[in-house]
């Protein structure tokens, strides 16, 4: 087969697992190594250069890169990379000199943003530093979107949102917050360089079936209910409360309710427990609060007693798959399920709206009434308005928001400087050799055989009392360090250089993975099977290299290479090298983040 | 020397044998060779036949002498029992270990220097006494604790690292072994593992005195040009006669090959030694023809590997002495001291 092209950065990104899967790509296992080295401003930067909100994140991120991290697949749970994110925000300290200050000479180029939530604000601290003029609109009295909406205060503490809001506010963005944008022509005829529209998906989906009129005064839509929450407008729920959906909104919603007055707490799903769209841990921690969730149950009615909601009845189903494998929810037959309640709260789904956007301005809309946008420029067929977050391809998450707008803001900074938008930057990539004598590595290289720690959670009977009580207390520097050292340095790549092998098999014998092999060559289906250990997962790449002497190839499997570095250290010759690959994605501010053993390189 | 440890986990597929373990269950702590020497090569291979033969690793006992290839029996079966003794008398401890107890499968692992030097009386006499035992030279033709001065197994002609020729002939131990009466004896090479892996497993196996030779290249003293112990060298005059297969007694044999082209040799315990023949004029079992194929094949500069020479029907030093069939250490006192009547009896008889 063709031996691989290590020169094509996207090579080594895939072998970061973890990286490669967040939307951001965020260098993880860089600041994981800082956290274990006790230097958390430092983390916290290259996290807040990728990521912009590492506070907000390392509580409420969807955690992309865990189920991606290596350790999972050659041990059982993967390396908790997202709370050690919020380890770096908790230790931190003073980040003074770190951050970039306002531009000292406008650029004179004009950039509004629609909506204050995490997509927007990522634009604004992209473009403001190096010379827009940033102006952002929300119809709420301070920034933060839903992250300050909608993600209950248990989860994540007002004072993380306006820290980390805090930061982008002070970079000479102008805000204009309790001021709702009614249309987006008026704000181009304002005459702005580029709009960005990151107003989210706002519009909770409402549950139509019978009663849900007459006992209206109880049924709640779940995301307009978790910002009264928020903001204090609401204070207290029925005693028996059922929420409904299985998304992460529903586990807020439940979690909320808990703590409200709702003793009696119930999460109704129609589909089976495993297809649930939430996080499993957001499951788990629901349960964990006493939350029943109870799954196959189909809403028939809202059930009502003189205008007055008594309870809901649902059909039980179970679920048949069809020749091409999709799921039907078939009814069983049985009597319909009745449970009774005092309140529903219906987290079923979200939608966007744009009622504000006129339809004769030059964007395009599909049939779902979404408007066209281009998934690598972001840019709309309106080519000053850009869209990112929930409101350019419908409702995803933080971390995906934050990477639309770095996007985004490339292509507003090349649109405004007639650039070729797709024509897109390349990465920074950094390789260093990790050799330091002949027997001495730059990286902690000792694999450990901790399993993953648990987070210490704040006592439940404390939690429960108080919305605003931080449920999870992160975790300690003792744990964090433990925690850090799972990681195994995936950026810390093997690399090959066949001119110097002389084939002595050093680093086959002593590969604690079995993932070097040096075999016929052939096609890469069948080299995979001929392998010292067989590779059957086809979404690792095997590393080919030809060049030997002996007219064989090496033929490494990157799938669960433990980056020991022993391959490295029995390799007589130095054909095998430890090189940590530093992948920086491009971004338009120059902020420089970049560290290393010896410190903050200027 | 490599002062990490290797991490204790391992490919989740990783299978396991009869026994339930793992190869990795038959390793012993990192080597502190220098790093890319045959000999952790060797060591990885005698792991690989141990683990395939579903070896149990307390019923191994490995014994070795003095040099480099004597220390990396503290490499692999960190489980089994290991002797290190005085530099060239392994033979001898191994000789003892096996009198008094017959039941354990001995591997003693020495070196040139170890066996064709300061020991040469010693591998001379456990061969010719018929020691059931594996008995593996890892040759690599320098002394290299000491720097890399030629060995007695050093090829007349062949260059140190500064370029001077050795002027001494060679002691071939494979045809020293041949002669002395070893029953099974095969010459392999530590970069070759396909054929190194079955060559051992074959040795441990059968009953009788297992000899090989394996060419091990050092690569800190003899693995550059002129060197004839070099991966480079080895690999362009290496003339293997056959290919082999161990066959443990419960699998099904099928014939993969041509008539003529494949030899099924049952040895004692009821294994078979699958043998494809690479050289079809080959016999493995006539010692007579053999001396002559290495001498001819030799004296073109050819290295002959493979299964050389092997009699199925070998018995061994026990055999020979009739000796008592329960290990020492299950014999009672009454066994062990029969009593002054005993010897009484005895001496009449011999009056």
């Amino acid at each position: 087969m063709q031996s691989t092209d290590i020169s094509n950065p996207d090579y080594f990104h895939k072998v970061v697992d973890c990286q490669w899967a967040c939307p951001a790509h965020t260098p993880v296992p860089e600041y994981i190594r800082l956290i274990a080295d006790r230097r958390y401003a430092d983390a916290y930067m290259i996290n807040w250069k990728s990521n912009v909100f590492p506070g907000i994140l390392g509580r409420t991120c969807d955690r992309p890169c865990e189920p991606a991290c290596r350790r999972g697949r050659v041990e059982e749970e993967p390396v908790a990379i997202c709370r050690l994110k919020r380890v770096a925000a908790d230790y931190k300290g003073d980040l003074t000199g770190r951050m970039p200050t306002p531009a000292s000479a406008k650029n004179g180029k004009r950039v509004a943003c629609v909506g204050a939530g995490p997509a927007s604000l990522a634009v604004a601290r992209d473009l403001a530093p190096v010379g827009y003029e940033v102006t952002v609109f929300d119809s709420f009295a301070r920034g933060g979107g839903m992250i300050r909406s909608q993600i209950p205060k248990f989860r994540l503490p007002e004072s993380v949102i306006d820290e980390e809001v805090g930061y982008i506010e002070a970079l000479g963005v102008e805000t204009r917050y309790n001021s709702t944008v009614d249309s987006l022509k008026s704000l181009l005829d304002d005459g702005y360089d580029a709009v960005f529209v990151g107003s989210g998906a706002p519009r909770g989906r409402d549950l139509i079936i019978p009663g849900r009129q007459e006992a209206a005064a109880n049924i709640h839509l779940g995301i307009d209910w978790l910002s009264s929450v928020s903001f204090g407008h609401v204070e207290k729920i029925g005693r028996r409360v059922i929420v409904l959906g299985g998304g992460n909104t529903a586990m807020d919603c439940c979690r909320s309710a808990r703590r409200l007055g709702g003793d009696d707490v119930k999460v109704v799903v129609r589909s089976g427990f495993e297809e649930m769209k939430a996080s499993p841990w957001e499951k788990e921690d629901a349960q964990h609060e006493g939350i029943p969730i109870l799954n196959f149950l189909v809403p028939i009615e809202f059930l009502h007693e003189a205008g007055k909601l008594v309870g809901m009845s649902f059909d039980k189903v179970r679920a048949e798959y069809d020749g091409d494998g999709r799921r039907n929810l078939v009814s069983t037959g049985e009597a319909p399920v009745r449970i009774d309640c005092d309140d529903v709260l219906v987290a079923v789904g979200q939608e966007n709206s744009f009622p504000w956007i006129e339809r004769d301005i030059g964007i395009d809309f599909d049939r779902w009434d979404m408007p066209k946008v281009d998934a690598l420029t972001l840019q709309s067929t309106n080519e000053r308005v850009f869209f990112g977050g929930d409101a350019a391809f419908g409702p995803k998450n933080i971390i995906w928001a934050v990477a639309h707008a770095h996007q985004a803001a490339i292509s507003i900074d090349k649109f405004c400087h007639g650039g070729d938008l797709r024509d897109r930057p390349a990465p920074d990539v950094t390789v260093i050799s990790q050799k330091m004598g002949i027997h001495e590595w730059s990286y902690d290289n000792d694999i450990q055989n901790d399993m993953r720690f648990k987070v210490p959670h704040l006592d439940l009977g404390i939690a429960l009392k108080d919305i605003k009580e931080e449920v999870e207390l992160g975790y300690d520097e003792q744990l964090a360090f433990k925690e850090a050292q799972r990681c195994l340095n995936c950026d810390v790549q093997t690399v090959f250089a066949p001119k110097l092998c002389i084939e002595c098999d050093a680093c086959v014998d002593i590969c604690p993975v079995d993932c070097i092999t040096f075999a016929e060559d052939g096609p890469e289906a069948e080299l995979r099977t001929r392998l010292s250990a067989p590779a059957l997962n086809l979404t690792q790449d095997i590393y080919v290299s030809d060049g030997l002497k002996t007219g064989r190839v090496m033929a490494k499997d990157e799938d669960m290479c433990l980056h020991c570095g022993l391959c490295a250290e029995r390799c007589p010759t130095g054909a095998w090298d430890m090189q940590q690959y530093l992948i920086d994605l491009a971004q338009v501010s120059p902020i420089k983040t970049r560290t290393t053993r010896q410190g903050v390189q200027a | 020397m490599t002062y990490m440890t290797k991490p204790k986990m391992h490919h989740p597929d990783l299978k396991t044998n009869a026994l339930g373990f793992t190869r990795r269950d038959y390793e012993g702590p990192v080597s502190t060779l220098c790093a890319g020497c045959g000999h952790d090569s060797i060591s990885a291979a005698i792991i690989r036949a141990c683990y395939q033969l579903n070896l149990q690793p307390h019923r191994i006992a490995k014994l070795s002498g003095i040099g480099c290839s004597s220390k990396t029996p503290s490499y692999f079966l960190g489980a089994s029992h290991g002797f290190n003794s005085v530099h060239g008398r392994m033979p001898s401890v191994l000789t003892g270990a096996n009198i008094a107890n017959k039941d354990l499968i001995y591997l003693g692992v020495s070196g040139d220097g170890d066996s064709a030097s300061i020991g040469l009386g010693q591998f001379a006499h456990a061969i010719r006494r018929g020691v059931n035992m594996t008995y593996i030279v890892e040759n690599n033709g320098v002394y290299g604790l000491t720097k890399g001065q030629f060995s007695a197994t050093a090829d007349k002609g062949a260059k140190n690292r500064r370029g001077v020729p050795n002027m001494d002939e060679p002691i071939d131990m494979i045809s020293m072994a041949l002669q002395l009466g070893a029953t099974y004896v095969g010459r392999s090479f530590s970069g070759d593992k396909d054929q190194l892996v079955p060559l051992i497993e074959g040795a441990l196996m059968h009953k009788g005195a297992a000899f090989i030779d394996c060419i091990s290249p050092c690569v800190a003293f003899n693995n550059h040009d002129g060197s004839t112990k070099s991966f480079d060298y080895v690999r362009e005059h290496n003339e293997a006669v056959n290919r082999m297969d161990v066959i443990l007694g419960r699998e099904p044999i099928t014939a993969e090959y041509a008539p003529g082209q494949m030899e099924m040799v049952r040895q004692h315990d009821g294994t078979y030694l699958k043998l494809k023949k690479i050289a079809t004029d080959y016999d493995p079992t006539d010692r007579v023809a053999v001396m002559n194929y290495l001498q001819e094949h030799k004296a073109r500069g050819e290295i002959v590997t493979g299964l050389l020479y092997v009699d199925s029907d070998a018995d061994d030093l026990h055999g020979y002495l009739d000796s008592v069939d329960a290990p020492f250490n299950s014999l009672s006192d009454a066994d062990l001291v029969p009593g002054a009547g005993a010897l009484a009896k005895l001496n009449a008889s011999l009056r």
